[in-house]
């Protein structure tokens, strides 16, 4: 029988929650590496046994932990970052330069065909592959060699790259975002990259259509049409049909288009789904309630869906990297939050439970459908 | 030979139990010391002092004989009592964060 495996980051370690594919009975297993924040981790879609897990703190730095039995064990891998030729600088908060400096890794994504390669977005924002399991990284770095580059500028959560997507059907096509300076595409395996931001709009910058400086929070694509991106940004939900060439604003009737997370349906390209948060410093639900909104025509029109999430006093958050869906029949969707729950649906979000309840602030969440 | 004792995470890291006992070749300095645990525990490259410079990381000090190391030059000699093994290196993860 099928089964689910997630795979929750939080502020203190790792924990990984397992059921069969009826999605009712949970197992915790965790925490693994207590103590240690986990940004973020993944398994391979070639071999799910492979995960990747990145651990980090601020006393001792960055490591990068790998399994190969599906997380029961980890061993330690490599935890050099360290950026090709002199670094140069990008912008600081206060628009003077800054040398790039390494910081954490934020998300790791495992190439779709092969076990040993991984992709890691960091913080100062960068773009690293490791062919060998996580043993050795290298940077590429025409990402941030980009024209652009020494003009991009920190968001409040840092200057990070935190979301990397890899076209399956061209896996020489990859998209990265980067807080807060936007998205990138390649076409030749992350040699060389353009930024697609043509369509934002932001207000916080002093050219609201800038080529670059948008806070991209998320970007999403259903890999049977991997043109279509879903974005969700500093404020505005954004869809592009063009593979990132243009964007246009998908907010629709959502009660605040500010959010972090942003997801599509496992077998239905056009639904997506985002948790509404109210900003700018708040970062809390609307009003207190906690709703997933649920778009099935691919924006715009959305549903919030509140069974089973509480509706009343509830002032947690939902992070970029803390919601995914299963792929079992009836589309399981799951989010964490800072206060410590993890939440799931196994009928596309119409009715939800919480599968943890006081957890540490919930980093990342990642599903693993399993045969 | 050198006693060294590691913060907590550090040991999980590295799966050590106790005090880690180092044979340093030449002077003991922090260099040396730190050359050596790192040898016989490559895990723990980059953990207590930069993968490029070797800078001892901010929230990591070095304490022995009831004294601060932590700003000493990284070739300075380490107290005969730690040379010797009778006294511990400690390396300590400063205490704050949440």
């Amino acid at each position: 029988m099928a089964g689910i495996r997630l795979l929750v980051g939080t502020r203190k370690g790792a924990f990984v929650l397992t059921s069969d594919g009826k999605r009712d009975q949970w197992h915790v297993s965790g925490p693994h590496f207590a103590g240690w924040e986990i940004y973020h981790l993944k398994g391979s879609p070639a071999d799910p046994n492979r995960l990747y897990a990145s651990q980090s703190s601020g006393w001792f730095g960055q490591m990068i932990q790998r399994s190969d039995d599906g997380g029961a064990t980890w061993e330690p891998v490599g935890n050099e970052f360290a950026y090709l030729g002199i670094p140069g600088t990008h912008q600081w908060y206060d628009g003077t330069p800054h040398p790039w400096k390494f910081a954490r890794v934020w998300h790791l994504e495992p190439s779709p065909a092969d076990p040993d390669t991984v992709y890691a977005g960091v913080e100062d924002a960068a773009l690293f592959r490791s062919a060998d399991g996580g043993k050795t990284w290298e940077e590429l770095a025409g990402l941030r060699g980009h024209t652009t580059g020494s003009s991009w500028q920190p968001g409040a959560g840092g200057l990070c790259l935190h979301t990397i997507l890899i076209d399956p059907s061209h896996p020489q096509r990859m998209f990265v975002a980067i807080s807060a300076a936007g998205a990138f595409r390649s076409d030749d395996s992350g040699k060389t990259w353009q930024p697609i931001n043509r369509g934002l709009r932001s207000e916080g910058i002093p050219d609201p259509e800038a080529e670059v400086g948008h806070c991209v929070h998320r970007i999403a694509m259903h890999p049977s049409r991997p043109n279509v991106l879903f974005m969700q940004k500093h404020w505005d939900v954004m869809r592009s049909d063009d593979s990132g060439s243009s964007w246009h604003e998908v907010s629709g009737n959502l009660p605040s288009d500010f959010g972090f997370p942003i997801d599509v349906h496992a077998h239905e390209p056009e639904t997506i789904y985002v948790i509404p948060i109210k900003s700018d410093s708040e970062h809390f639900p609307p009003d207190g309630k906690l709703r997933v909104y649920r778009s099935r025509t691919g924006g715009n029109e959305w549903e919030a869906l509140t069974n089973g999430l509480p509706q009343r006093d509830c002032y947690v958050n939902v992070l970029r990297d803390a919601m995914a869906v299963d792929s079992l029949d009836s589309c399981g969707i799951y989010f964490g939050t800072t206060g410590g729950q993890v939440y799931a649906s196994s009928d596309a979000g119409d009715s939800w439970a919480p599968i943890v309840r006081d957890l540490p602030a919930v980093l990342s969440v990642e599903a693993q459908t399993l045969p | 030979m050198i006693r060294v004792m590691l913060p907590a995470h550090l040991r999980t890291l590295a799966r050590i139990n106790g005090p880690v006992e180092l044979q340093v070749e030449g002077p003991a300095s922090l260099r040396s010391v730190l050359d050596a645990l790192e040898a016989r525990y490559p895990v723990l490259r980059g953990t207590i002092r930069a993968h490029d410079t070797l800078q001892r990381r901010p929230f990591v000090r070095f304490f022995a004989c009831k004294e601060d190391l932590s700003h000493k030059p990284p070739d300075a000699p380490l107290p005969d009592a730690v040379a010797s093994g009778v006294e511990p290196l400690l390396i300590v993860g400063a205490m704050a964060g949440g």
